[in-house]
């Protein structure tokens, strides 16, 4: 009490306010929690903190060669040396964004895409694939404030972030199926269809992440039939054109089927996995319109949306993405890689469930080799994968998501033999995978 | 109106089981799809598909509005006027009217491609040397509050995007809560304003300002250019920065610092963050966006910071997770580049001197630039209006005072370019260029009305 009655005197005087941050200021930020952690940051974290020699990082979704070393495609390092910015005038920034997006466009819907070629598409330079569907949730936000998005179950994460935060409500539609390990096909369409009418819909054209399970061809035909019956709006998330198969065309077949149906699609790209370019943040937003006029009208919005947001976009990996894909040799080179990278990660799977099953593990392992891309939904139960974490010092995302990429050929029989430990251990005491 | 496309597609008709039951049953009637029709007709096994392209679900959408100073910059690209004088944007250029990436810039760069740095993503929060160095320059590395940790600095995009970061923590936090911008101020904002410029001196209008301020309502977030203000050029002394902190700490606002020009206006770095420094030093929670767009030339790399002083390092630690809880579903991380050029300048001393040392002389040189102009105007004007508000101003911009038509005429007559609120860039003028700029002036504030 006469503390505070000493407080409220000194308030009154100028010189004793440069005093108040020894006293009990009032603290604005009070009611300011802390934020629950990212789950991939939780696991990396907890991964760097273990000083145990043969840890394993399984959690975040970046390349890692057979050394387990973050990996630079050669085409970067050699677009890296050639760029001269210092030739570039502040007013070249839009040409080379226009540049960009013509690229981005190309390599996804076709070189020869009747979209491409007439020019009946809004695109935008994002901040990778998080930025590109950040600001497509805005968009739809302003033109359709009571609009909902239809998450595909599971989803990344951040997806349901990204939504929530634009003020978007979220919904999930049936995607993996736990006991096949495989996508539940029958039930996505009956959500499909019993979706009120002219619903938004993501969709993850390859690599789905982070179950692996891609649809067939067959069965996308008829995702994209269904769409049309129900004028859904099909929003794709491409974040790892090249890595399903290896080959950039055949990764985006789903998308291009969509848009040879006639669905007018929004895009988002990554540059980020198949380029090895994640800290640049390079990605592309792109809207499908049905002429030019509209084109312009939406890219003009798109464009309204971010300039609040942050301007413009970080040049240097745009121009790392424009130069790699403009010039033929880089963009061969860049093709090799590619196969390189997801031949590693093929190879892997291989010799994962190989070992599993030379282990004589009394489970089924052909999910690792069915699903496609960088991850394995592994089937894992969370007191496994807590295990996993504790006595083997591998570490993965809650879900039991491993990152393929994370396995070499040095640590695929240490993560094998723990596996097979773990759900052995569950077997004996009877609990279901 | 557009036309539609019709496109043909032939699909397989392949082995299909009960839940594919659709395209058999439309086969008798027609699927409606908003507005087109699809038609099915099967001939040798396969059933083709004659669809017309969906209405777009984005038919009608407008133009938007575009942005005011970009369009300066396009309709300049546009002139063919060989007088033509671009004094739009804020973009610092050299006596020869060309971009300047710093040298500094360059070394840093080639260090890093030398050290073959990896690309991998940053953390959420940005690049921690980056931070570290960032909270360091506008504070003082020996500044109590750092050493206390009461300074949350997370890594933005650029001063825009650090503001967006504030705003976003703003409206979760304080909902409802008003925030009080400058009348004139930067962007596109609809907040309330307070009174700032002073058209009858070409000065601040100090008085207006603590009124305005004073009468918020307690708890209002007010806005305020650590130096340099854009777009009139006029900043407080510090004498007016005590009294503006005492009216806010008397009316328990926030201030909310945009500190887009530190080393721009005076050329020194410490002199440029005095204001800032000032309110801190009381003991006052402070937010505050930078950016090192213009004083390390860095503007398309998007590199900034927001920061919030708080009143403990446990309030600061929370306030940054939260932060980071916003970043992530705008864009995950942000950019590399930037922030690593950025740690290589502040954080090796050889660097850090050369870069003052540049800063110093572009700053210099919109002094000479400034001096040359109030010189070329008074000489050649002989009604004896007082321009030393030229000399007063501070950092790349300068009020004229000429108002939308006066305005108009400087680019229909004279070729130059700049905003319509009389807002002349001095960053995009040459000492070659001055008397010709004064001779647009005069006209255009003696002839039109």
């Amino acid at each position: 009490m006469i503390m505070m009655m000493i407080l409220s005197r000194y308030f009154n005087s100028r010189t004793a306010r440069r005093f108040v941050s020894t006293c009990s200021g009032h603290g604005w930020w009070d009611k300011v929690r802390v934020a629950p952690k990212d789950p991939t940051v939780k696991v990396n974290e907890s991964f760097l903190a273990d000083p145990f020699p043969h840890k394993i990082n399984l959690g975040v979704g970046t390349y890692r060669d057979d050394d387990g070393k973050p990996f630079t495609p050669q085409c970067v390092g050699d677009a890296e040396a050639k760029i001269n910015r210092y030739k570039l005038e502040e007013t070249n920034s839009s040409e080379v964004s226009s540049k960009f997006v013509m690229e981005s466009v190309k390599l996804a819907y076709g070189n020869d895409s009747f979209v491409v070629r007439e020019g009946l598409y809004a695109g935008v330079p994002t901040l990778s694939g998080t930025g590109a569907c950040r600001l497509f949730a805005e968009f739809q936000r302003n033109f359709y404030p009571d609009s909902q998005i239809h998450l595909p179950d599971p989803t990344w994460p951040n997806h349901h972030n990204i939504w929530s935060q634009a003020q978007i409500p979220v919904k999930t539609f049936h995607y993996y199926d736990p006991y096949t390990k495989g996508l539940d096909f029958d039930a996505l369409i009956s959500d499909v269809k019993n979706a009120p009418d002219s619903s938004f819909f993501l969709l993850h054209p390859c690599a789905h992440n982070p179950t692996g399970i891609d649809p067939t061809e067959e069965q996308w035909r008829e995702i994209s039939y269904q769409f049309k019956v129900k004028n859904h709006f099909p929003f794709f998330d491409m974040a790892y054109q090249g890595f399903s198969s290896g080959d950039l065309d055949k990764d985006a077949a789903a998308l291009r089927i969509f848009v040879e149906d006639g669905h007018l699609v929004g895009l988002a790209q990554s540059f980020a996995k198949n380029m090895g370019l994640f800290g640049h943040k390079v990605g592309c937003l792109s809207v499908l319109t049905r002429d030019i006029k509209q084109a312009a009208a939406v890219k003009s919005q798109l464009e309204h949306i971010f300039h609040s947001m942050y301007s413009s976009p970080p040049i240097h990996g745009i121009l790392l993405v424009t130069m790699i894909l403009s010039d033929p040799t880089m963009k061969e080179q860049w093709k090799k890689e590619i196969k390189i990278m997801a031949n590693r990660i093929r190879a892997m799977r291989t010799t994962l469930r190989r070992n599993l099953e030379d282990l004589d593990s009394s489970f089924s392992w052909e999910h690792i080799t069915n699903q496609v891309g960088m991850f394995c939904f592994s089937g894992l139960t969370p007191d496994q994968v807590k295990y996993l974490e504790k006595q083997f010092h591998i570490y993965m995302s809650p879900d039991a998501r491993i990152s393929m990429a994370g396995v070499t050929p040095s640590n695929v029989n240490y993560l094998a033999n723990a596996i097979h430990q773990v759900t052995r251990i569950s077997e004996e005491t009877s609990v279901c995978m | 109106m557009a036309s539609s496309s019709v496109l043909s597609v032939a699909a397989q008709c392949v082995s299909r089981n009960a839940s594919s039951l659709s395209i058999n049953e439309t086969h008798k009637g027609k699927a409606k799809l908003g507005g087109s029709t699809l038609r099915f007709s099967k001939s040798s096994g396969r059933i083709s598909m004659t669809v017309a392209v969906n209405v777009s679900r984005f038919e009608g959408i407008p133009m938007a509005p575009p942005d005011p100073i970009l369009g300066v910059s396009e309709a300049f690209r546009a002139d063919t006027s060989d007088a033509k004088l671009n004094l739009g944007v804020g973009a610092y250029r050299t006596e020869e009217l060309q971009p300047y990436v710093l040298n500094v810039v360059k070394k840093a760069e080639n260090l890093m491609l030398e050290r073959g740095d990896n690309k991998e993503y940053l953390p959420i929060e940005g690049l921690a040397a980056f931070n570290k160095a960032t909270a360091e320059l506008l504070l003082g590395a020996d500044n109590p509050a750092i050493k206390e940790q009461r300074v949350a600095t997370v890594q933005g995009l650029s001063g825009t995007g650090s503001l967006r970061l504030g705003a976003a923590l703003i409206e979760r936090y304080f909902p409802g809560a008003k925030v009080l911008i400058s009348a004139p101020t930067w962007g596109v904002v609809p907040w309330s304003e307070y009174r700032y410029y002073d058209p009858r001196t070409v000065g601040l209008d100090f008085e207006g300002m603590i009124e305005d301020i004073k009468a918020a309502p307690e708890g209002t977030f007010v806005l305020l250019h650590g130096c340099a203000h854009n777009p009139t050029g006029i900043d407080p002394t510090l004498e007016q920065w005590e009294k503006i902190a005492d009216v806010i700490q008397q009316k328990n606002h926030i201030p909310f610092f945009d500190v887009a020009y530190q080393g721009f206006a005076s050329g020194s770095l410490d002199e440029d963050a005095a204001s800032v420094r000032l309110f801190v030093a009381r003991g006052m929670e402070v937010l505050v966006a930078q950016s090192y767009s213009k004083n390390l030339g860095l503007y398309a790399e998007r590199i900034g910071a927001m920061n919030v002083i708080s009143s403990s390092s446990e309030s600061a630690t929370r306030v940054k997770s939260q932060l980071k809880r916003l970043a992530r579903p705008m864009y995950s991380n942000p950019p590399v580049h930037g922030a690593k050029i950025v740690a290589n300048v502040v954080g090796t001393p050889a660097l850090f001197d050369e870069w003052k040392a540049e800063m110093e002389m572009m700053a210099g040189r919109i002094k000479n630039v400034r001096q040359k102009l109030y010189d070329s105007i008074s000489s050649k004007d002989k009604s004896g209006k007082d321009w030393s508000f030229i000399l007063k101003q501070i950092g790349m911009f300068s009020y004229t005072g000429l108002n939308k038509n006066q305005s108009d005429n400087m680019t229909n007559k004279w070729h130059v370019y700049m905003t319509k609120d009389g807002r002349i860039s001095l960053a995009g003028l040459s000492l070659a260029k001055c008397e010709y700029l004064a001779d647009a002036i005069i006209d255009s504030f003696h002839n039109v009305s």
